[in-house]
């Protein structure tokens, strides 16, 4: 039981409007001061199906989507039988009473609530949702003026239904004031003074904002769960910047599409989930060896084939990193967070343009659409890195692909005279002629990949291309990437509570590998734990691939932590691997 | 399009890299006619970008010294729409063949079409793979013989004019390799043309499916009596079972391209909101 930490789970039928409650509802607390982390999960159809949204909100940063839920919202039966087992012994069940029969009235706290006759009393049947709203709003404690200022704000665009919507959510405020004199257990406590200028918003949003700080200005998709929304999201506001956005026709034509248009000189992106990332490989490579830069959002679900679309996976490392003919070096890139996305975001469109290189995102379906409150963007301190383009001089022939040291060749973009050349995607010599000879494969293979060294010298320079913290002595370290950062973050705090000692270390570029960051975080450790949701251990065994003599030598376990349920990890599931290992650790038949 | 004050002879515009092509391909002849096309309109080569896929005819951008692209298989569409969309400014072609555009890349076809980018769309027919050595396209003849069809080809052929003209292309023609001043004509309204410019082109393959006695035979220009904006009328011509008709069948006289549809979209948006003023949106 806990006051300003809760968990707030909302079930019922897609086409109830569950997410959009739960939208406006974690909005009315971040608008009132507090931190909100969501969590949804839905049917890929518009209606039917069951659906739930899920928002943990606390008076401070929020990392995961938490344990235990403290408060259960059920719109239908279904919503009510599928999620009660999961409600905390105490926990409150606010319910709609017309429709939910609960049958455990001694386990759990009940909040009835006549939603559509409430509505129907003002004549206006669709408001149900707002009517469970505020009733929510009163529950949880949460100031109504809030509500309203949200309501006017996030439904202000149907102005003929604004007053109704008002009426409703007042209608269920005062309700639940009428006839619940206690609260829950569990509730909000708004501080008085908002401190801090915060951002509510998606990983989408937060990726998409990137794309515009960093200069994209065109973009082509095609529409596939999860990834659609940064479609959207880029289809409203890349035009206001000038850019272009245009729905393909398939996959294949939205990554040749935006190397095209790369090509001719526009930063460019696109967004898909693994079924599309599968489908754009074969033009990766094209953009890997005609060095055009290309940024890729891959939003991972879960499963091979179509899977489980609205479900979350880290399984697309190996996709990433290694997918397509031959070698095709490219630069992966895995953000960690709501606000790490935005900063990861102009990072991978920095490393597109200066090394010529395509570039993927690895997001994912926990990460993409969850709403966080995260500290204000500083668009001031953005350095953007541009590709270099060629001094022409005439009478010299322009070499397209000149080698160099670093690998990268100036360029030219079409416009500019005397810098003709062909983007070959044939073996090419440095002017970009069509060359099969021993010696030409040889150098320009080592060419491309000479990019991908200088590059991990030169990013791990920047501030936020690894996050290390913890307790840098001891035995166990967590390696992780991607969006289980969050909950390895909250499983630390427990398990520095209770005594156990861990380092952590997240690296964001994650191609090029920060070896010298990782080699210095593993020495001296006993045990890495590698926490990710797939079932090979795929980035576990990148690590024990890369790092074998080092982990061999100085007889370093790795173990793997995966989950493969389509679902993210809880904090719980962290911890109790780190207190497992920390107890097996003081034995003596643990290898030294 | 960006044009120059003086013309640019024909042979300035090639890069200097020797054709690949056997000798007596077709593609040569196409290739002359493109250059010849934009010299006359006197393009700066500066400004055009020749987008190309896999094939005989995804050589063609290496051989010109303009900008070019040579993508994957059946690519060339989407490489060549990114392109014009970033740069409006661009001459943008794409080289296809048969197997090209309309096997593997086909699917672009009618996107390109309704779209209507502004891009001219040179699909070079040879009804046989040359590259990988004689395997039956999509446009080869019934009972086509080849290594990979030694007892005949069992599928009819495409028809792709008048598969343009079903997906309302904006502009459609035919021209032939060996008619190559015809064929400069017919290249020139494809590019002055303000939307997509569907072009097959006739270029026989002569080690593969020599068909240049039998085509030779065959072709006829449309007649002078054609009503280029009726599209019913250039659909009859199109599936003509006798004779195989060279020139425009058909061109839309309003057409509108893509990058002006765009760029009047852009401009009904009001207000172009800065980043900062979008993050204040996301204020809570």
């Amino acid at each position: 039981m806990s006051v300003n930490d809760i968990v707030i789970r909302i079930a019922g039928e897609s086409g109830e409007g569950i997410v959009t409650i739960g939208e406006v509802f974690v909005r009315i607390a971040a608008f009132s001061g507090l931190e909100v982390y969501t969590f949804r999960t839905f049917p890929a159809e518009i209606l039917g199906g069951h659906v739930i949204f899920q928002a943990r909100i606390a008076d401070r940063p929020v990392l995961s989507q938490g344990d235990n839920i403290n408060v259960l919202v059920s719109l239908n039966q279904e919503g009510y039988d599928t999620h009660v087992d999961e409600l905390e012994v105490g926990g409150a069940v606010i319910y709609d009473n017309a429709v939910v029969k609960p049958r455990d009235n001694e386990r759990h706290l009940l909040y009835p609530i006549p939603v559509s006759q409430l509505a129907s009393n003002l004549n206006f049947a669709r408001g149900s949702n707002l009517v469970m709203l505020g009733a929510m709003v009163q529950l949880m404690g949460l100031p109504l003026e809030r509500a309203e200022q949200v309501v006017h704000r996030r439904l202000g665009r149907y102005p003929d239904l604004l007053p109704k919507n008002l009426e409703a959510l007042m209608a269920g405020y005062h309700y639940a004031q009428e006839h619940f004199p206690t609260r829950p257990p569990t509730y909000l406590v708004p501080p008085e003074q908002i401190a801090e200028e915060k951002l509510v918003l998606t990983g989408y949003q937060a990726i998409a904002l990137g794309a515009l700080a960093a200069g994209c200005r065109f973009f082509a998709g095609y529409p596939i769960t999860p990834a659609t929304d940064l479609m959207e999201f880029m289809a409203s506001e890349l035009p206001k910047a000038g850019g272009t956005v245009v729905q393909a026709e398939d996959e294949i034509a939205a990554i040749n599409m935006i190397i095209g248009a790369s090509f001719a000189g526009l930063p460019s992106m696109t967004a898909t989930s693994g079924p599309g990332l599968s489908l754009m490989i074969e033009a990766l490579g094209l953009a890997s060896m005609a060095e055009i830069p290309i940024v890729v959002v891959d939003v991972q679900r879960a499963g091979p084939a179509t899977g489980m679309p609205t479900k979350t996976a880290q399984g697309d490392l190996y996709l990433a990193f290694y997918a397509g003919a031959d070698e095709a070096p490219r630069f992966v890139i895995a953000p960690s967070s709501v606000e790490d996305c935005f900063y990861q975001t102009i990072n991978a469109f920095n490393m597109a343009e200066l090394y010529q290189m395509p570039v993927i995102i690895l997001s994912d379906q926990a990460l993409a659409p969850r709403v966080e409150t995260c500290t204000f963007f500083n668009l001031e301190n953005i350095r953007l890195w541009k590709r270099q383009l060629a001094d022409l001089k005439p009478g010299q022939p322009f070499e397209r692909y000149k080698i160099t040291h670093s690998g990268v060749s100036p360029t030219t973009i079409p416009g500019m005279p005397g810098g003709q050349y062909t983007a070959e995607g044939l073996e090419h010599d440095e002017q970009g002629h069509p060359d099969y000879s021993p010696e030409t494969h040889r150098l320009m293979t080592k060419k491309r990949w000479n990019k991908v060294n200088a590059a991990r010298h030169h990013v791990f320079g920047l501030d936020n291309a690894v996050e290390e913290w913890g307790d840098q002595d001891a035995a166990i370290g967590i390696l992780g990437w991607g969006s289980s950062l969050g909950p390895v973050k909250e499983a630390m705090v427990r398990a520095q509570e209770a005594g156990y000692r861990v380092a952590a270390l997240f690296p964001k570029i994650l191609f090029p590998m920060p070896d010298v960051r990782i080699r210095r975080f593993i020495r001296g450790r006993r045990v890495l734990i590698i926490p990710e949701l797939n079932s090979l251990g795929q980035f576990a065994r990148v690590i024990e691939h890369r790092y074998t003599r080092q982990l061999v030598q100085d007889s370093i376990s790795v173990i793997s932590l995966n989950k493969y349920e389509g679902l993210p990890f809880r904090p719980v599931e962290i911890f109790e691997e780190i207190k497992r290992v920390s107890e097996l650790l003081t034995r003596r038949t643990w290898p030294r | 399009m960006v044009t120059l004050e003086h013309l640019v002879p024909i042979n300035e515009l090639k890069s200097g890299v020797k054709p690949i092509w056997c000798p007596g391909c077709g593609d040569y002849g196409v290739m002359h006619a493109v250059l010849k096309a934009i010299s006359e309109l006197k393009i700066d080569p500066a400004h055009v970008v020749i987008a190309s896929g896999i094939g005989c005819s995804g050589r063609f951008p290496a051989f010109v010294k303009t900008y070019g692209f040579h993508g994957v298989h059946g690519r060339a569409l989407p490489l060549a729409t990114g392109a014009k969309i970033a740069n409006p400014d661009l001459t943008v072609l794409a080289v296809s063949g048969d197997g090209d555009g309309l096997s593997i890349g086909a699917g672009h076809l009618p996107h390109a079409a309704r779209r209507n980018v502004d891009i001219t769309y040179l699909v070079l027919d040879n009804e046989v793979y040359g590259l990988t050595k004689g395997q039956p396209s999509p446009t080869s003849s019934w009972g086509t013989k080849t290594k990979a069809s030694p007892y005949g080809t069992v599928e009819r052929p495409l028809n792709p004019v008048a598969m343009m003209l079903a997906c309302e292309a904006t502009f459609v023609a035919r021209g032939f390799s060996a008619r190559p001043q015809e064929l400069a004509e017919i290249i020139k309204q494809g590019i002055l043309h303000p939307g997509f410019a569907f072009i097959e082109i006739i270029s026989p393959c002569v080690t593969f499916l020599d068909t240049y006695g039998l085509y030779k035979q065959r072709v006829v220009p449309i007649p002078d009596t054609h009503d280029r904006t009726n599209r019913m009328a250039a659909l009859a011509l199109a599936f003509d079972s006798e004779k195989i008709y060279l020139g425009i069948f058909y061109q839309d006289s309003q057409s509108r391209p893509h990058h002006m549809a765009l760029r009047e979209m852009r401009e009904k948006i009001s207000g172009s909101d800065s980043l900062q003023s979008l993050l204040e949106r996301f204020r809570r």
